[in-house]
């Protein structure tokens, strides 16, 4: 009895809360949009009963995925986030590893330390942390004092409100999670390893190529969805170190629904972001499992 | 035998500075007395002052401080029963649909949660208020609580809890005796990841607050749309002192657990 209770109670909440939510957007994206509160008119009525799934069925358009295709708006945003997404991913991994190899080859006594340091800012507020970077990136801002201090340039640059502060505030909010994953993976690995490789005649370049970036591969791609993932529909980040010409799907969804109250666009925009990330949701979901029985 | 190898020093030096640069510039312009943040004119705690002063902060950071008590809460009992549904339950009908809801709001961009969420309030006539938003932070929180919580579950010994029911324990004494005190802290480390992360959550709070429960992620968001601002600075600064003197205090506190447990446990071979 108790049994049961215990597996309908977190049920029963993420089939209310998550399943079904999920099933309105999918409902509303194929309705028509209205000048209406709430703003669009079902086209599927279940009070009809059979005949009102008849109705719907026969009346089924695709109308708002059609306009996605229509206006380029649409795929040049999912194309823009998809490009962002893809480079940042990147960018953060070149950054990450290195500070993951450092932490896992670190005397045993400061590792809980260096780690504690890599997580502290994930406890720390993520809006506060990208606005951080407006002071910094701004036009008079602190990077172009000092630069223009120490006379490394004349004229101040202008990265605010560009796509490279996009990068800068991707990179730097989303590093701890690429870098915790990293870390688990390097930290597992047996030195025992790239002394026998280097025993057998490896340099330490190659050894680290054919040992070290293999056994950490499963951290690689942890790391690389965690970032990948979020940053395809992330909308803080291009809002506010973004300029208007900084196009993101998340963005463009937000503005859908809150400016122009298209709701079945917006529905329509968000299950499309949805079928493209689910293909990386379930590969990282698959690496997940592997990893957790090959630690069991 | 290891050597210090300059690259990992410089490369750790590096990532730490890059880390944490930001965050102390933040904190030093807190204390400028100008308004323009970035030209320094003298030490100054006056932001401080108003920021205390402005009502409307002061009733956001009260409601987020409610939502985030209640919500993590809540997505620990929920996350904690479904993180041990999923290792010790065995087969029930429908267990890869409940994992895969239970893992997927980890990866979903917060959009679409907010968007389907506000979208089902809707649809069921719920008024936006502190409810939604505390309805919503919980079934995204249990998500991670449900991940901190199997990781223990997986890691300990199940004999443990067997050897309780031997001894006559029902499957509730042998939980509430033997594998709540083990779990306990993931528990209480799943309880402080829910707690921040709905404290931080923009996205979401905004698609499902209503006009009466802004919350200070919605009050900064659109203060600093427009640029920087002094507040913001002192608020900021705030934040951080409170993240870093709690981090640190739990990890000292945990030390010293692990301490003890091993002192504990080498008396106990003596």
């Amino acid at each position: 009895m108790r049994r049961i209770a215990l597996i309908a109670l977190p049920y029963l909440w993420l089939l209310a809360l998550f399943f079904v939510p999920f099933l309105i957007v999918l409902k509303i994206s194929l309705s028509d949009t209205a000048l209406a509160i709430p703003p669009y008119a079902p086209t599927l009525d279940l009070s009809e009963g059979w005949a009102g799934i008849r109705d719907w069925w026969s009346g089924l358009d695709f109308e708002n995925y059609v306009f996605l295709t229509t206006d380029s708006l649409y795929w040049k945003a999912y194309l823009s986030s998809l490009k962002i997404a893809v480079i940042s991913t990147a960018i953060t991994l070149l950054v990450g590893y290195p500070i993951a190899y450092g932490m896992s080859r670190a005397r045993d006594e400061w590792r809980p330390t260096l780690l504690m340091l890599v997580i502290l800012p994930f406890w720390t507020s993520f809006l506060i942390r990208v606005y951080a970077w407006k002071a910094i990136l701004a036009q008079e801002g602190f990077l172009n004092q000092v630069l223009i201090g120490l006379g490394v340039i004349s004229e101040p640059l202008t990265i605010l409100n560009t796509n490279t502060a996009v990068y800068i505030g991707i990179v730097y909010t989303y590093l701890p999670f690429m870098v915790l994953p990293l870390y688990a993976a390097l930290e597992k690995l047996d030195d025992s390893l790239l002394e026998a490789a280097e025993d057998l005649g490896c340099t330490r370049m190659k050894a680290f190529w054919l040992i070290t970036i293999p056994l950490s591969m499963q951290g690689i791609v942890a790391g690389s969805f965690l970032v990948f993932i979020p940053v395809m529909g992330e909308f803080v980040i291009p809002t506010l170190l973004g300029g208007s010409d900084t196009l993101m799907i998340g963005k463009v969804l937000w503005e859908e629904f809150f400016s122009n109250r298209d709701w079945p666009v917006a529905s329509a925009v968000a299950i499309v972001l949805l079928a493209i990330l689910i293909f990386p949701i379930v590969l990282f979901l698959k690496n997940e499992e592997k990893q957790w029985e090959s630690d069991t | 035998m290891r050597r210090v190898s300059w690259f990992n020093v410089t490369s750790l030096t590096f990532g730490l500075a890059f880390l944490y640069l930001p965050m102390v510039v933040l904190v030093v312009y807190s204390f400028n007395a100008n308004k323009l943040v970035t030209v320094w004119a003298g030490f100054s705690t006056k932001w401080y002052g108003e920021l205390f002063r402005n009502e409307a902060f002061l009733d956001a950071a009260w409601v987020t401080l409610r939502v985030a008590v209640v919500s993590s809460t809540l997505a620990t009992v929920l996350g904690t029963a479904a993180a041990y549904v999923l290792v010790r339950g065995g087969r029930f009908f429908g267990r890869t649909l409940f994992s895969g809801m239970l893992y997927a709001p980890l990866v979903m961009p917060d959009v679409i949660l907010g968007l389907s969420l506000l979208l089902l309030f809707i649809a069921i006539g719920l008024d936006r208020g502190m409810i939604t938003i505390i309805l919503a932070h919980t079934t995204f929180s249990m998500a991670y609580v449900a991940v901190v919580v199997t990781s223990r579950l997986v890691a300990f010994d199940h004999a443990l809890e067997e050897a309780a029911r031997d001894l006559g324990c029902n499957r509730w004494d042998a939980f509430r005796l033997v594998t709540l005190p083990i779990i306990a802290p993931a528990v209480v480390s799943g309880w402080l990841l829910s707690f921040t992360l709905s404290l931080d959550d923009l996205v979401i709070a905004s698609f499902t607050s209503g006009p009466s429960s802004t919350t200070l992620p919605i009050k900064i968001f659109s203060a600093v749309r427009l640029g920087v601002s002094p507040e913001i600075n002192a608020l900021s600064a705030i934040l951080i002192g409170i993240v870093t003197v709690g981090v640190i205090t739990t990890s000292l506190m945990s030390k010293r657990a692990i301490a003890k447990r091993i002192r504990d446990e080498n008396r106990a071979e003596t």
